[in-house]
């Protein structure tokens, strides 16, 4: 390797992280991890490898981070033995972050918001989605419960560097569209193993005007385009949501103008209209105005992806005094504690609730299929997360459509998936907010 | 390291909620897991499989989320080893973790048909049908994780070199 060889973003935290100067692709690397997170349903396993490997206490008990969301609050009472590991082993191990039912929220929300993960560090999380803390301008990556163990045991983890992929976006940003329409314009173009192995970096001017909700969103959604990582560099926007808080220091990391690239992809977002994913698979891909009348049974707008305060402000715009469709259930779940809160304070439950809405407590539940709201046989739902699987939100014989908070709010109201245009009648202003500084 | 048993073949994208589906996952017991490895793709799946089998695939194995259940459900139920033109980044990483020889082969993966008996060579990447007469190659797997492989997975691997005092 060249001694001034030009990296990317990805390259230079991993290198920093592997006490070397400089890295490429395809090198096998030790790296420090900065923190560590394992949920209700990877970390009993991890705890029990760590136990194995005969390890008496984790690297550090301020980076290790146990988040019990999934079948939470417990659903029943396999759901709570797998709490109870996770919560004697915070004690034992006396972990600072531990986040006990009130306190808990979907990992990936909560970990940025308390300022647990920041600029430049690596964090690994035994859930795929670990990937969103990129928009942060992390390294962050998801692994499995025995690579959780590892990491809990020595503080480190062997990782190859990955190759990388720009993706650029650049144009106006049109009425409606955030983060996630295009991100799922993304999958449905290079496909759900598009990026196989490598580092997805976002960037381009488009990129710099989301808010952070949609880089997250963007972030979030690496994994199911493949990716080991997803990474937008750090700006202004980054480093507002980031300074109340840290609370340690961080570095900020760029790509070099001359780094390499193994693939680069340009899209004019100008283009690009708000998004559905179709079953079964996220990069069944289409524009939301070119699907035909699919009639739905549920709306779901919550998870890692879309469960931020913005996207909740944005479904309430679109719901405001006005009702879901006969017999269409809408579940509306808030991400965080401190998300529910702030929506509460602002006013949003009173629209919601007047809508015809369930709001659930901040869990990951129907997102897998786990509980409040899984699906019969046949039934549909539009969801704001990030799989659509078969059998994803429960039967194997029910559907999963993927959309943006607002094609769920607005497709709520009318009973079938639709444009929010169709609501909210032409000529409304402030419809770019979402996603949108 | 050789293996040998008979063929179950799945197509492209195989998901990790087709592999297992989440709603056991309130629960991390092999065994339980085990008698629902595949169930929404093959209902019969769990009961028919014999010890050693081996799974084909297309691409992109295991896609989806991060859940080791995967790998340890389709290892507990039987399969000694997974061939497929490629893997999920995650799922590769698990199964390897937890001792679970995996080989990436187009030619194995188009070629080879279901029902079909398979040696495998893990060190020489050598995948032979029986059934067929047909020799591939896949990439052998790298040295260190052969011997994460022999060892049973990563972690008696940690532990042995824990115990051998060279951590
Ligand atoms: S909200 Fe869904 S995708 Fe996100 S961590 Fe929870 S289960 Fe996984």
């Amino acid at each position: 390797m060249k001694k001034n060889a030009p990296m990317t973003i990805t390259e230079k935290i991993l290198a920093a992280h592997a006490g070397k100067k400089r890295v490429s692709p395809g090198k096998l690397l030790n790296v420090r991890i900065d923190l560590a997170l394992g949920n209700d349903i990877t970390a009993p396993l991890a705890i029990k490898a760590f136990k194995e490997i005969g390890a008496k206490k984790v690297f550090h008990r301020d980076r290790v981070v146990l988040v019990p969301d999934h079948f939470t609050p417990a659903k029943d009472i396999l759901s709570a033995e797998q709490c109870k590991i996770l919560r004697e082993f915070a004690k034992a191990q006396r972990l600072t972050h531990f986040f006990e039912i009130g306190e808990c929220g979907i990992e990936h929300a909560l970990l940025p918001e308390k300022g647990l993960v920041l600029p430049g560090e690596v964090a690994i999380g035994a859930d795929s989605h670990t990937c969103t803390y990129g928009a942060l301008g992390a390294f962050s990556t998801g692994v499995g419960s025995t690579d959780l163990a590892a990491a809990m045991a020595t503080g480190k983890l062997w990782f190859k560097v990955p190759e990388s992929f720009k993706l650029i976006y650049y144009g106006k940003i049109n009425s409606w569209v955030s983060g996630k329409d295009l991100i799922l314009f993304t999958i449905g173009d290079i496909g759900v193993d598009g990026a196989l192995y490598q580092a997805m970096e976002f960037c381009g001017e488009a990129i710099q005007k989301l808010s952070m909700a949609s880089r997250f969103t963007m972030a979030n959604m690496a994994i199911e385009a493949g990716a080991k990582n997803g990474i937008i560099e750090p700006d202004e926007t980054t480093l507002q949501f980031v300074k109340p808080r840290a609370k340690r220091p961080y570095r900020i990391y760029r790509s070099d103008r001359e780094a390499n690239y193994a693939e680069a992809r340009e899209y004019n977002v100008s283009k690009i209209f708000p998004q559905v994913a179709l079953p079964h698979i996220p990069s069944n891909v289409k524009d939301v105005r070119e699907i035909g009348k699919i009639e739905i049974d549920q709306v779901i707008i919550g998870s890692c992806t879309n469960g931020h305060l913005d996207d909740l402000r944005v479904a309430a715009k679109i719901l405001k005094g006005k009702k879901t469709a006969p017999s269409l259930r809408l579940i509306i779940i808030p991400a965080t504690p401190e998300i529910y809160h702030q929506a509460l304070r602002e006013g949003l439950f009173e629209i919601f609730l007047s809508a015809g809405a369930v709001i659930s407590p901040p869990t990951c539940g129907p997102c897998l299929g786990g509980h409040m709201g899984v699906l019969a046989e046949g039934e549909k739902a539009l969801a704001t997360t990030n799989r659509n699987f078969r059998g994803r939100m429960g039967h194997s014989q029910s559907e999963v459509y993927l959309s943006s908070p607002a094609v769920a709010a607005a497709s709520a109201i009318k009973g079938w998936i639709c444009h929010p245009d169709e609501i909210m009648k032409k000529g409304f202003k402030g419809s770019r907010v979402q996603g949108v500084k | 390291m050789k293996i040998e048993g008979r063929i179950w073949k799945f197509g492209s994208d195989v998901d990790t909620d087709a592999i297992i589906p989440a709603r056991y996952l309130n629960q991390s017991d092999a065994k339980e897991l085990a008698k629902h490895a595949m169930e929404d793709e093959r209902p019969e799946f769990s009961q028919k499989v014999k010890k050693g089998d081996i799974l084909l695939a297309e691409k992109n194995f295991g896609c989806g989320s991060s859940r080791e259940h995967a790998p340890l459900a389709l290892k507990a139920v039987g399969i000694s080893c997974i061939i497929a033109k490629s893997f999920a980044r995650i799922f590769y990483r698990n199964g390897l973790n937890l001792g679970l020889p995996l080989l990436e082969s187009s030619e194995a993966s188009e070629a080879i048909h279901e029902g079909d008996r398979v040696r495998v060579n893990l060190t020489t990447g050598e995948i032979f049908d029986l059934t067929q007469k047909k020799k591939f190659f896949a990439k052998p797997i790298p040295a260190f994780m052969q011997d994460l492989i022999k060892d049973g997975g990563l972690i008696r691997h940690l532990r042995k070199k824990r115990l051998k005092g060279n951590r």
